[in-house]
């Protein structure tokens, strides 16, 4: 994929030797320690959940639509999950107008797997009709400003923007969705909190949350996504080989610093 | 809990680290500068390699370096229900993934502004597309001549409730008693390098690391199958392809 704008070589070198030390550019304690996270509800008063989430001064906007359709066949009696991600150009000089990309496309699946497969929604109560109607839930990611990381800030966004959506009325008869009118009916959600870490490799460190600079200096991300110590998706990306022993450790980074995240995130979810 | 005490039956009747039957073959296309086809079970996956050649668009060029591009397609009648032909956001994944899984080995260096094109086709779906094709096209790329370090070879690796499998079929897939099916495709050269994973389901760190290590035995053995089945179009007796 063609780079825009690539972390100057001073600046490069700067960080690996930062690593070494076990130190980063940005003054924070270690290599798997996150940046702040800031969670903001209720961006949006029209949508049936929204929500901004910080880390550091990477920001994404994250939205929950719902609406009535047919379900898919191999799950007649189960709600649909959507969600798309869209890397926004007033975002990042490196961003540029189009369709999206593929590290949007990306973005999109690796956090709609990571949701879906954790059995975070549970999607058989967002059943209307068996085989004939059912509730599909969109999720709708808007980076802000990118300073890294948007993966795992997207699933972070996701899941809050998830547990305050309110479901929105439906004319039964008419079979019409009454848009911009909320039940005081929840989402259906289960305590499966799906939480991703990705692992980036630079040089010969392992490490979390890179900012932009960090970031643009990986050699290889592994995201991994879990709910109480169970990895419900993983993702490798880019063309970078690691050793077993290096995939190994990565699981074992991931869910380490995952439950440290969880408990800031359900701290501030509360 | 460990495999060794598992008395899981597969509905195939396979044992838990046993693939499915293998072909494997390359010049399935003529017209290409490499092919090859590999068959897994009841998937089947075609791969063709053009190039190296000079690369189009122009601002795509790298001066440093060659470069891969791959394109993952599922025919239409591929799978039970009709694919709308054409590229959604899953094939996209996978050529992109195809891309990573590969480069790794190749060595482009010496074709600056140059790109090797590999088109993968899969002809007949039963799980396990994206390993197949990934087999395939490493089989492609070196019937090619392209200058390469070592091979790839691709397995997914699954966990059927809590017994870990290798190779899913479909119907492995779609499991869903206890814990359900977690799928975990895993690339790995031939030096035991992962250079692809990803998973969707449910699984412990600890069995996850077990099933890096069952994908390590498994990608072996497809090795010396798509070994094999290049020495096998190779003219011992009078050089050049058979």
């Amino acid at each position: 994929m063609d780079k825009i704008m690539t972390t100057p070589e001073p600046t490069a070198e700067r960080i690996k030797e930062y690593f070494k030390e076990g130190k980063r550019f940005d003054e924070r304690g270690g290599l798997l320690d996150f940046r702040k996270i800031i969670i903001e509800k209720n961006v949006s008063k029209k949508a049936e959940g929204s929500v901004r989430v910080k880390i550091g001064n990477t920001e994404v906007l994250v939205g929950v639509k719902l609406d009535v359709s047919a379900p898919y066949p191999d799950s007649l009696n189960k709600g649909n999950l959507m969600v798309t991600a869209e890397m926004l150009p007033l975002s990042s000089p490196r961003f540029e107008s189009g369709p999206p990309g593929f590290d949007a496309i990306e973005l999109g699946r690796v956090t709609d797997r990571g949701i879906r497969e954790s059995g975070f929604i549970d999607l058989e109560k967002l059943c209307i009709k068996e085989g004939e109607k059912v509730w599909t839930v969109f999720i709708d990611i808007y980076s802000i400003n990118d300073d890294g990381n948007l993966m795992d800030a997207s699933t972070i966004g996701a899941i809050a923007a998830l547990k305050m959506a309110k479901i929105p009325k439906y004319d039964e008869e008419k079979g019409k969705v009454l848009f911009g009118e909320l039940s005081d009916e929840n989402v259906p959600l289960t305590n499966h909190l799906p939480i991703a870490i990705s692992v980036h490799k630079i040089g010969n460190s392992l490490i979390v949350d890179p900012t932009r600079e960090e970031e643009e200096l990986s050699e290889c991300r592994v995201t991994l996504t879990n709910y109480g110590g169970i990895i419900s998706s993983l993702q490798k990306s880019n063309s970078r080989a690691l050793e077993i022993h290096e995939m190994k450790r990565i699981f074992e980074i991931s869910e380490e610093v995952s439950k440290k995240i969880l408990k800031e995130i359900e701290s501030r979810l509360k | 809990m460990t495999n060794k005490k598992s008395d899981f039956v597969r509905p195939d009747g396979r044992k838990l680290d046993e693939l499915r039957p293998i072909e494997a073959k390359v010049g399935v296309v003529p017209n290409a500068d490499g092919s090859a086809m590999y068959k897994s079970g009841d998937t089947v996956a075609i791969a063709a390699v053009y190039g190296p050649k000079k690369m189009h668009p122009q601002h795509n060029q790298d001066p440093s370096k060659g470069q891969l591009r791959c394109d993952y397609n599922m025919l239409s009648f591929s799978v039970t229900e009709r694919i709308r032909p054409g590229k959604n956001r899953r094939a996209m994944e996978i050529s992109e993934i195809t891309k990573w899984a590969l480069e790794p080995v190749l060595l482009l260096d010496k074709y600056p502004n140059q790109v090797v094109d590999v088109f993968i086709n899969i002809i007949q779906a039963d799980a396990g597309t994206r390993t197949a094709g990934i087999n395939a096209a490493a089989m492609a790329l070196a019937h090619a001549g392209i200058p390469m370090r070592g091979m790839v070879s691709s397995v997914a690796v699954g966990k059927l409730d809590k017994t870990l499998v290798v190779d899913l079929t479909k119907e492995e897939e779609d499991y869903h008693e206890g814990e359900g099916p977690t799928d975990i495709p895993i690339s790995m050269t031939d030096d035991g390098k992962i250079t692809h994973m990803q998973l969707d389901g449910k699984i412990g760190v600890t069995q996850l690391q077990e099933a890096v290590d069952l994908a390590k035995g498994a990608c072996a053995k497809i090795y010396e199958i798509q070994k094999k089945a290049l020495k096998d179009a190779i003219d011992l007796e009078n050089g050049g392809k058979k």
